[in-house]
């Protein structure tokens, strides 16, 4: 069973982050491309979310909007019962190309949150201390973005959403771009992350094994339009091995949903 | 490492040099008594920087002239700066001072600075202060559409990234618009400059006794091709100069980027 213990389908008042009735049609010209149809998917507090499917399926539309970036047509995303108004701080998006400031050093990208705030500067130095610390970064902490690893980029991405105090991450693909072994570690790196901090995470990928690894629930979606075609809960206990026959059964009925 | 070095300077030296024995060549064979050699402007050179060897109005007084012209090279230059950069973020950054301004602009910039020259000695007189006026405009494009441009191209996953961050506002401008459009206003910045040197020569053309720009044009009127070529030479190492400190200073803050160091 799911080790958070969370139920699929329960009642709207566990529910952390809600998203009811989402489309989103993008109109160019004479041309209207309904992206996401009436989606609905609930998210309790804590819960590791994989959002899957192929590419047009409207995975990261999805996130975006709950990111605040893109309005939805209908619908709406609530966190904490109250309907989301553009990006927020709560919010943190962890993109495929890091989007780091290149002009700031790795400890300033992670401070940056912390500095709209209007913190003190000793409580900034203490924060970003501590998390370049969580993701191993100390050493580097007064390199620019360009002087660091793919891999580096993208735990320096994560720790400024985390450092910003969001308690929702939203991670766009985010280990896409690096090579297969440091995508390893980043992804035990997130869920020691995950299991210290209590974040909610809903995470996109276009990887079956990647989402069974981490998710307590696979949310598939399938294209044109982009539609909900099945919420999975993933019935592993952690951490969990992907040469263990039952990960290779899971993978293979999400396998067997995503080619409906 | 040293050995690429050396060729880089080896060659970067080397071509003036056969250029100046070429000249040299040139002006022997053909015994011109228009262009002098190489060996007579040197020596003018040295006349117009300490004096000692024609001892006659040009004598020693180098410093007097390149201090009036870098004074309305940089009078220009920085009220460029002041008004372009600016000017080039709003314009970038605001649709409505774009569609204020924008036509107006495309349709002056197309203007030759030079053509302003008329216009600029009724507006302020025969004097230092038209040459200013020439300097801006020359400088003030560069900076201009450079900042423009380096707004324009910001990755918008930077104001998305800031924004969830709880960046907005004033504070989005002055933390991310201003450092991301860096490397371009410096581009501008090194242009400007470039612009600006040329044009004090225009600007100095406008009848100020002192200036790079009038011992150029005094050279030509009493027909001393030793002197308008000993002007045209402090010019452009002057220009080299101030370039050379434009690019330090450009490497310093853009130490971020690598890719836009010269």
């Amino acid at each position: 069973m799911p080790e958070a213990g969370v139920e699929v389908g329960a009642g709207p008042g566990d529910l952390f982050l809600s998203i009811s009735d989402v489309s989103k049609v993008f109109e160019a010209g004479a041309d209207r491309i309904e992206a996401l149809h009436h989606i609905d998917v609930g998210i309790a507090k804590g819960e590791f979310i994989c959002l899957i499917g192929a590419s047009g399926c409207g995975k990261s539309t999805l996130l975006r909007i709950i990111a605040g970036f893109e309005t939805p047509t209908t619908g709406q995303v609530l966190v904490g019962g109250r309907p989301i108004q553009g990006p927020g701080s709560d919010r943190g998006m962890v993109f495929q190309d890091y989007a780091l400031f290149p002009w700031l050093t790795a400890r300033e990208n992670i401070a940056f949150g912390p500095r709209q705030k209007g913190l003190a500067q000793d409580r900034i130095r203490a924060i970003t201390g501590e998390y370049l610390d969580m993701i191993g970064l100390t050493r580097f902490a007064d390199r620019f973005p360009y002087q660091l690893s793919g891999g580096m980029k993208q735990r320096v991405a994560i720790a400024r959403v985390l450092a910003n105090d969001a308690g929702i991450l939203l991670m766009d693909e985010p280990f896409g771009a690096l090579d297969a072994l440091t995508r390893e570690q980043l992804q035990a790196e997130l869920l020691q992350i995950w299991a210290r901090t209590h974040v909610t995470i809903i995470f996109v990928t276009h990887s079956v094994e990647e989402a069974t690894l981490l998710g307590d629930r696979v949310v598939v979606m399938t294209a044109g339009p982009g539609r909900v075609e099945g919420d999975i809960p993933v019935p592993l206990a952690r951490p969990r091995d992907v040469s263990a026959p039952d990960f290779n059964d899971v993978r293979r009925g999400l396998t067997r949903r995503l080619r409906r | 490492m040293f050995a690429e070095r050396g060729q880089s300077i080896a060659l970067g030296i080397g071509f003036p040099l056969i250029l100046v024995v070429l000249w040299h060549v040139l002006v022997i064979a053909t015994g011109t008594q228009l262009v002098p050699t190489p060996y007579q402007v040197w020596r003018m050179m040295v006349d117009f920087s300490v004096g000692g060897v024609y001892d006659d109005a040009f004598s020693g007084t180098i410093l007097t002239h390149l201090l009036a012209s870098i004074q309305r090279v940089y009078g220009g230059f920085f009220l460029a700066l002041l008004l372009g950069v600016p000017l080039g973020l709003l314009i970038g950054r605001v649709r409505a001072i774009r569609q204020l301004l924008d036509p107006t602009l495309s349709l002056l910039r197309p203007v030759p600075v030079t053509a302003w020259l008329p216009l600029s000695m009724i507006f302020f007189g025969l004097g230092p202060r038209s040459a200013v006026f020439l300097v801006f405009l020359g400088a003030f494009y560069p900076i201009l559409l450079n900042t423009t441009f380096g707004v324009r191209s910001v990755d918008a996953r930077l104001f998305e990234a800031a924004s969830m961050l709880g960046c907005d506002g004033s504070r989005m401008f002055r933390q991310v618009v201003l450092p991301a459009s860096m490397p371009a206003i410096f581009n501008g910045i090194r242009l400007g400059n470039g612009f600006a040197w040329i044009l004090i020569v225009v600007g100095e053309m406008t009848g100020v006794p002192t200036g790079l720009g009038s011992v150029i044009m005094d050279g030509r009127t009493l027909s001393r091709t030793d002197l308008v070529i000993t002007g045209m030479a402090v010019i452009g190492i002057s220009g080299f100069l101030c370039d050379r400190v434009i690019v330090a200073i450009s490497n310093r803050v853009l130490r971020w980027s690598p890719q836009h160091h010269a």
